[in-house]
């Protein structure tokens, strides 16, 4: 259920980051959306699964405002965000990153020039700073010696730690991975979650994964990463109380038909969750 | 025929609606000429793809349409006796009609089809949405560059692409019809006025726009994957080719009225 408007308000200390409020969205005769409402937390993750077409890509949409719901209420750092024009929401997506299917890293520019991208376009960052900032996030992702490929010359699962690199180059508060493993094979899909599970435990960003690989999303939940005293950074069992701050929702029809963490949803015994589980 | 009166009612919105996108964009984009943010770097860039690279197809259109001009009217003007004067007909036709509107399709053919595709891919690559993501207007980073690029590059395209006609014309006058460079050059400047180059002068700039606007909103409303691409390139061309050829006639109207 969404936080009362009271706990919404940007300071507000159990504020959450991300509140969906009984949003609405068709398209013509298709409902996509019916009613759905949820929360993410400060630091914390909300993994959306559900079947193709259920509406998981495009509640992330709506998030970042690529797409305007018909109706209900969005909210993103205690700001009200569903009826903003393209400029007002410009400043919403200073503190959100969102990683698409695919990458959808820019072809024509350098894996440097897109992890900069935002940093050498739309800051006045000076060069030597963003280059700085770009080396060191593909430094964290283990991509530098990538730095000045082109998006053609990598592999699937290197164009997605790439586009995640450019999502956190800005350093958002917030990010959004739609289907950030489909498509890549199991070995390069952890590599990916580690760095999920690293940029939500080191640095302390609040994150909403899309998928519907059941194996990531419960990998996601249930490891945590952790900094040794010599400063190298394991991935290890979560322990109960970190994976009880991972949210499921499972999405069905435009309506939610499972909100719960990775213990209530491996118990249900609801068909369809026992179907989408097996 | 009540299904035919649906069909049309559909078509007719669905063209009401096209319409009224398009002119939020050209609004959109018309307003972004005169307030930041600006990408210069993207500027540069778009002046010297659309104008360096398409120099050489309208070079060389240019130069053969002046040709076959000539050596076409110098036949009917024999009949008259009017050989001498070809210049003339040379120069008015291609400085007041077909320099503007060749190079406006040769634009359109290789401009208006690349942005189309380029825009296009961005679209359903998810590329276009990861810029809205960062921040960047896709109009400001996009459109405006390739629009201004147009816009001022048509112009001085076709200037040049009017200079190398009437080369082409003078060639085929001085070798195949073999009347003296003289003559040719004397008549060429002879027939023109100032309005007529007023008129080769503007019709450009609305064309210039007109093919890479056309081109910029086909390619952002891309649709369907890469069939959707390849949909978009060859509605962008069709569309543009049409608009160039009737905006002419409309233009010409005008300035018929406002010039002469």
């Amino acid at each position: 259920m969404p936080a009362p408007a009271s706990e919404r308000r940007p300071g507000t200390a159990r504020a959450p980051v991300v509140v969906f409020d009984r949003v609405q969205l068709a398209f013509d005769d298709k409902v996509v959306l019916k009613d759905v409402s949820f929360t993410l937390a400060r630091g914390h993750t909300t993994i959306i699964l559900g079947a193709s077409g259920a509406g998981k890509s495009i509640t992330l949409k709506i998030i970042l405002g690529l797409l305007q719901a018909d109706d209900g209420e969005v909210w993103v750092n205690g700001r009200r965000v569903d009826h903003l024009g393209e400029r007002e929401l410009m400043s919403v997506r200073a503190d959100l990153g969102m990683i698409f299917q695919e990458g959808a890293l820019f072809d024509s520019l350098t894996v440097r020039e897109n992890v900069g991208y935002k940093l050498y376009e739309e800051t006045d960052m000076s060069i030597e700073d963003v280059n700085r900032r770009v080396e060191e996030v593909l430094g964290f992702m283990g991509l530098l010696e990538y730095i000045d490929k082109m998006p053609s010359e990598l592999s699937g699962g290197q164009r997605r730690r790439v586009a995640i690199a450019r999502a956190m180059a800005f350093k958002p508060g917030i990010l959004l991975y739609d289907e950030a493993t489909t498509g890549l094979d199991p070995i390069t899909a952890i590599t990916v979650d580690d760095e999920i599970i690293k940029l939500r435990d080191l640095e302390g960003v609040s994150s909403i994964v899309v998928t519907h690989q059941l194996r990531d999303a419960f990998y996601v939940a249930t490891h945590m990463a952790v900094r040794g005293p010599d400063g190298t950074v394991r991935i290890v069992p979560a322990t109960p109380q970190k994976t009880n701050e991972a949210e499921f929702i499972m999405l069905r029809d435009g309506l939610i038909c499972f909100e719960g963490n990775a213990n209530d949803l491996r118990g249900s015994t609801d068909p369809y969750l026992r179907t989408f589980l097996s | 025929m009540r299904r035919v009166f649906a069909i049309l009612n559909t078509r007719l919105k669905r063209a009401a609606l096209e319409m009224q996108e398009y002119l939020y964009l050209t609004g959109a984009t018309l307003r972004g000429f005169a307030t930041p943010p600006f990408y210069r770097h993207d500027i540069i860039e778009q002046f010297d793809l659309i104008g360096i690279g398409t120099l050489t197809v309208v070079v060389l259109v240019g130069f053969f349409t002046g040709a076959a001009l000539a050596s076409q009217t110098g036949v009917t003007l024999d009949q008259f006796g009017a050989r001498p004067v070809v210049g003339r007909l040379v120069s008015v036709t291609i400085i007041k009609e077909l320099g503007p509107v060749m190079t406006a399709l040769m634009l359109n053919g290789r401009v208006g089809s690349g942005i189309a595709a380029e825009l296009g891919s961005m679209v359903v690559t998810d590329q276009i949405n990861a810029l809205r993501s960062l921040g960047t207007d896709p109009i400001r980073k996009l459109v405006i560059p390739r629009v201004l690029a147009g816009l001022l590059m048509a112009p001085a395209l076709t200037v040049i692409s009017d200079f190398v006609g009437v080369l082409g014309g003078w060639v085929v006058a001085r070798f195949q019809l073999q009347v003296a460079s003289g003559l040719y050059w004397s008549s060429v400047t002879q027939a023109l006025f100032m309005a007529d180059v007023q008129q080769g002068l503007i019709k450009p700039f609305v064309f210039g726009f007109t093919v890479t606007s056309i081109a910029c909103y086909v390619g952002l409303r891309t649709t369907g994957g890469t069939q959707g691409v390849g949909r978009a390139t060859t509605t962008a061309v069709v569309v543009g080719s049409v608009s160039i050829i009737a905006l002419d006639f409309f233009v010409t109207q005008v300035l018929w009225k406002l010039l002469y």
